[in-house]
């Protein structure tokens, strides 16, 4: 194959491969924020959850960290969800009684306590240098088969996720959800204990961000610190949800996909255009006008687009009409 | 004893009362704007580097004119800074459920932080530059004599905020809209002059608050962010929509922060140093768990 070729094939496949995990996140976001209301903002910490406890779990032993358990893949994942499934239900407790702002502080403060431990505990999680020689699955295969089979395993797992979501959101759970949401005093006085439901949208969107980052994890073979960087991993699944449309979960993923394209795009032209108008420092600068576009285009979509790409479909009641 | 005063209760106060001037910019928008503003720390941040080019302009190098001079200035600076937000971002959103204000205000923090490294540079500098005076007392105190005038300083300011509430017309007004927004409306309280009042204490108190932080410390464009939970929790901790709240909450904090890496048993320090950060953290979830009213008994939403 021609070699540009070849290089843009795998810049696709990565595009996609990153591209599904933040829709995998975003999806864990839109059971909390879509659904339920609930503003989590410590999205990198769940993530963070979940690429740690993947990475202790299946990497060989070594003296510098914890761990090393060899396990496979599957044990893996489904322990660093339940591992966040279970801080978020800490969180929870303390917090959903109290009016969702709370909740974003708390999380928020997870995420960076969840910073601090990794960068303190050096016995267990090697410090700010982090654990390398993640593996990967599928990575014995030849190149480029192995970035199309791991790229593969995201995809499926996107689609499991999202079919979870879409029975969710069509069932009698789901539109509970949505009541509580659009009307807490209502969805008392009809009988639902807004608590417990919130706990579940909850730790449920926690559990999934943690699915993600153990994914990530596996995907990058390295975490370190910086793999719960707040602006990445929790702004810009917020950015994703905000205008891909929240409360859909098609939404979600067109959002996903799409804000990681235009991410991942402009780390490409904005330098040159910086560059092209003679800035100095360029390459640095360019990231910070990135971030600044990207809010810039969150705000837009707050004030004139409030529903996104893919606004809110309501299942239709079964009382009604029959169907 | 000496060491007790001078390395961990002296820096404990003086970390608290920069605490406490920001937490009072979180508590009162929490009160009257009714959201968690996470752009607070960047309003900050953003005035530390106005302060900072003005002294490069200026090029004036001693504590007490930049404290006089260069910081009511970039206060003002900040302030209108912080109003164009308000018209540009937070204004079209005042119908809107609060929740999407929390959103808005964490894209905010993200843009003002990278239209701060995007002018500034993210490399550490320094306001004050040179060794500077210390002062020794009965023998044992010792600390800087810019300890003086932040302690001062922020004395002074909160006054200036005591005096606002209490006695003047717009101070009421902006009690009675933090105590029952309805009942304000009702009494024909012009809503948006107090929003305009919010916005205008809590950035220039922001401003000051981050100024003295950086002649205690150095300029770093995340020193915002960094302290944006301790000034939450203060918040939390003197109940929202109350700034005496907060002023006890942040001296509070700071205090215990300091404290909590003194060797109080053994000789080692208590907390790991490196875990001083989840002190506010801590004490936060405490109080949401025990009295989520808050010290003060501020709103529980």
């Amino acid at each position: 194959m021609d070699p540009v070729l070849y290089g843009y094939m795998l810049y696709g496949i990565s595009l996609l491969t990153v591209g599904g995990m933040y829709a995998i996140l975003a999806l864990g976001l839109n059971v909390q924020w879509g659904f339920t209301g609930l503003f989590n903002a410590g999205i990198a910490g769940f993530f963070g959850i979940g690429a740690y406890t993947a990475a202790i779990l299946t990497t060989n032993p070594h003296a510098s960290h914890v761990g090393g358990l060899q396990m496979p893949y599957i044990v893996s994942a489904i322990t660093a969800m339940l591992v966040a499934g279970i801080i978020a239900f800490l969180v929870g407790k303390v917090c959903l009684k109290l009016r969702s702002d709370y909740l974003a502080i708390a999380t928020i403060g997870i995420a960076e306590i969840f910073r601090l431990i990794v960068n303190n505990e050096t016995w267990a999680t090697n410090g700010p240098r982090g654990i390398s020689q993640i593996p990967r699955p599928f990575e014995g295969l030849p190149e480029p088969i192995n970035q199309v089979a791991f790229l593969g395993v995201v995809l499926l797992t996107l689609a499991g996720v999202y079919w979870l979501m879409e029975i969710a959101r069509k069932s009698p759970w789901g539109r509970v959800m949505t009541a509580i949401r659009d009307n807490e005093t209502s969805a008392k006085a009809a009988g639902k204990n807004v608590e417990t439901f919130r706990m579940e949208g909850f730790v449920i969107g926690c559990m999934i961000m943690a699915l993600a980052g153990a994914l990530m994890a596996h995907y990058l073979k390295f975490v370190n610190p910086q793999t719960t960087d707040p602006l990445l991993a929790t702004f810009i699944v917020f950015v994703m949800l905000v205008i891909g449309g929240s409360a859909n979960n098609k939404g979600a993923i067109l959002g996903a996909f799409l804000v990681w394209t235009l991410w991942s795009a402009s780390e490409i032209v904005a330098p040159r255009l910086l560059e092209a108008i003679g800035m100095t420092d360029a390459g640095i600068r360019s990231a910070y006008v990135r971030i600044f576009l990207i809010g810039l285009l969150l705000q837009i979509f707050l004030q004139k687009n409030p529903q996104g790409l893919l606004p809110e479909t309501r299942p239709s009641s079964p009382g009604k009409n029959g169907s | 004893m000496a060491e007790f005063i001078n390395f961990y209760l002296i820096p404990g106060l003086i970390l608290g009362s920069i605490y406490a001037l920001g937490a009072i910019g979180i508590t009162m928008t929490f009160g009257i704007l009714r959201f968690a503003n996470f752009a607070h720390g960047e309003t900050m941040t953003l005035g530390v580097y106005i302060a900072w080019s003005l002294v490069q302009l200026t090029g004036i190098k001693s504590l007490v004119p930049i404290l006089l001079v260069l910081m009511p200035v970039s206060m003002m600076l900040t302030i209108m800074i912080v109003l164009l937000i308000d018209k540009a971002f937070y204004k079209p959103l005042r119908a809107s459920p609060v929740i999407i204000l929390v959103i808005a205000s964490f894209g905010l923090m993200l843009m003002i932080r990278s239209v701060t490294q995007f002018s500034w540079g993210v490399q550490l500098k320094t306001i004050l530059p040179g060794i500077q005076p210390r002062i020794n007392l009965l023998d044992f105190l010792s600390f800087p004599l810019k300890h003086v005038f932040i302690v001062g300083g922020a004395l002074l300011l909160m006054y200036a905020v005591h005096h606002v509430l209490t006695y003047t017309k717009i101070g009421k007004a902006m009690r009675a809209m933090s105590d029952s927004p309805e009942l304000a409306r009702l009494t024909g309280i012009n809503t948006e002059n107090v929003v305009m009042a919010t916005w205008v204490m809590g950035a220039g108190l922001a401003c000051a608050a981050g100024v003295f932080l950086a002649v205690d410390t150095q300029v770093d464009t995340m020193m915002g962010f960094k302290i944006l939970l301790p000034m939450f929790a203060a918040a939390i901790l003197g109940g929202v929509g109350k700034p005496y709240g907060a002023m006890a909450g942040g001296l509070v904090i700071g205090v215990a922060e300091e404290l909590s890496s003194y060797h109080w048993i053994g000789d080692g320090p208590l907390l790991n140093p490196g875990y001083k950060q989840g002190i506010a953290f801590a004490i936060m979830i405490i109080i949401l768990l025990w009295r989520p009213t808050g010290l003060f008994k501020g709103k529980s939403f």
